[in-house]
């Protein structure tokens, strides 16, 4: 592992102010970046250790809603009373990812910042646009039973691995950022891109900023989530496909619908198509089935991950009979 | 493909690799005077920002107990408790625990009596190589103060961070059960 000078930040402020340091990469739960570092394809020269920072609270917003602080465990938010009561797509997403240790050492915002699982981008021997842009994708010729079928590129086809964003995505989270010049808030829908040209630009955070803490907005009275998790074994591993739902049903029909997918796309992936199916509609298979197509329209599938074109629709469809079922 | 192979096999492959990225940063790093709190004890030691949690505890401090198996987070063996909950001591900094209170499996025990996990583990054989043991135990024993569900598959989703290749998870599942009616 590359050698690094490591230091304790105490106030946010000076936290962000050092950031501007060449080669200096905050360290919160480590889970991601650690495991990176060993593998040479993270080098930080400098780690700014944010573990101290008073980001560990999570708090009832004025509004109703939820504020989640950027080192707050991932096992703290899936167990917290209000995300059980109010917001239970986050808590099973948060629970259906990796194993326990590493959900008492993960953090909220580390896993925003979470970075794919393409093997060829964890290889330093193989080229990756990501990894080192130019060099090409060792993905696209090679074995993608893991990679993204919506939001690819010529350039990249990684999938986003995190389930807790999926979540996120689907409840309208939004990210407060501190930098230099102040604070600033991205919604999470607007704070992932899709790789394009690019790939190395995965989200919206400038190098010398640091995510403070997410909000969530409150949800009406009614409101029903669920997030369901396809993968290659029961638990500890990541997604094939998944799906988050929030609906409010009203009368017997769909109101409010949110639906997000992990697995399949470059990014958390909000399929605002998929909902435009499903507002206001009586829920059955057919309309179902109609929105997980909807969902699907633009898939690009690569050589060994076609399965997951239609994994996801019927991941869609069984998160939505539960969700419907239930309220 | 595969991303397996240790830590100096990886380096000497980065170097040679056209896609990796160049080094910038420093060749090493001073090693900094460091107070580590283990099973009770104050250790004090001189370690590099990079030694890992996992490598202070077998190369530096003699507690052979904590394993290391995959190095990323990916099999549960590294398992030791810090501040009461576990975690991989493979993917944190010694530095970074500095203050905290670590237990390891050699600090189960109390007063010369087994830990209720550890006397349920020989009752119940959880174990063929005993390879994981020492992390499938410190995960067992967290397991007991978090919110688990009381059935067999309720312990096999809180176990499940912790890989056993022999494949002993009937025994272990029974023995997490007796150590949790017991305690």
């Amino acid at each position: 592992m590359q050698a690094f000078h490591y230091e304790k930040a105490t106030e946010v402020a000076e936290a962000v102010h050092s950031a501007v340091e060449p080669g200096l990469k905050f360290i919160a739960g480590g889970t991601t970046l650690v495991d990176l570092m060993k593998l040479n394809v993270e080098r930080p020269e400098r780690l700014l250790d944010i573990n101290s920072l008073p980001l560990d609270q999570i708090e009832a917003t004025p509004e109703g809603g939820l504020k989640i602080g950027a080192t707050v465990r991932n096992s703290d938010l899936a167990h917290h009373a209000t995300v059980q009561r109010m917001y239970p797509v986050l808590g099973q997403a948060l629970l259906s990812g990796a194993s326990p240790q590493l959900r008492n050492m993960a953090t909220t915002g580390g896993n925003l910042l979470q970075r794919t699982r393409c093997y060829y981008f964890r290889d330093t021997n193989y080229a990756c646009n990501k990894r080192n842009p130019g060099s090409g994708c060792a993905a696209i010729d090679g074995y993608n039973r893991i990679h993204a079928v919506l939001g690819t590129s010529e350039h990249c086809v990684a999938t986003h691995p995190s389930d807790m964003c999926v979540a996120m995505m689907a409840l309208e989270a939004v990210i407060h950022i501190r930098g230099r010049r102040g604070e600033r808030t991205v919604p999470v829908n607007e704070f992932y891109f899709i790789p394009g040209a690019t790939p190395q630009r995965e989200n919206a955070l400038a190098a010398n900023e640091l995510i403070t803490h997410v909000t969530l907005p409150p949800l009406a009275n009614g409101t029903n989530s669920h997030y369901l998790k396809r993968r290659d074994r029961a638990s500890y591993e990541f997604a094939l496909a998944s799906a988050a739902v929030v609906v409010r049903m009203q009368a017997g029909r769909m109101e409010h619908v949110r639906i997000a997918f992990g697995g399949i796309g470059t990014k958390p992936w909000r399929s605002v198509e998929a909902e435009h199916v499903l507002e206001r509609q009586q829920p059955s298979q057919k309309v179902f089935r109609a929105a997980g197509e909807a969902a699907l329209r633009g898939a690009k599938p690569l050589h060994d991950n076609a399965f997951k074109v239609e994994l996801a629709k019927r991941t869609l469809i069984r998160a939505l009979t539960v969700v419907t079922k239930n309220s | 493909m595969a991303t397996a192979g240790g830590p100096l096999l990886r380096k000497t492959e980065a170097q040679q690799g056209s896609s990796a990225p160049a080094s910038t940063g420093p060749e090493t790093v001073e090693a900094v005077p460091l107070v580590l709190r283990i099973n009770g004890h104050e250790h004090r030691v001189r370690l590099e920002p990079r030694v890992t949690l996992l490598d202070a505890l077998r190369e530096n401090l003699q507690l052979f107990g904590t394993k290391k198996g995959c190095d990323h987070g990916q099999c549960g063996a590294c398992t030791v408790h810090v501040n009461g909950r576990r975690v991989n001591s493979c993917l944190t900094f010694a530095i970074m625990h500095q203050g905290d209170e670590i237990t390891t499996i050699e600090g189960l025990e109390r007063d010369g009596e087994l830990h209720p996990v550890q006397a349920a583990f020989l009752e119940h054989d959880g174990f063929q190589c005993g390879y994981c043991t020492a992390g499938q135990m410190m995960s067992a024993a967290a397991l007991m103060k978090e919110p688990c569900g009381p059935d067999d598959n309720d312990v096999r989703e809180c176990m499940s961070g912790n890989i056993c290749r022999c494949g002993a998870y009937t025994n272990i599942v029974a023995a997490v059960q007796q150590a949790r009616r017991r305690a």
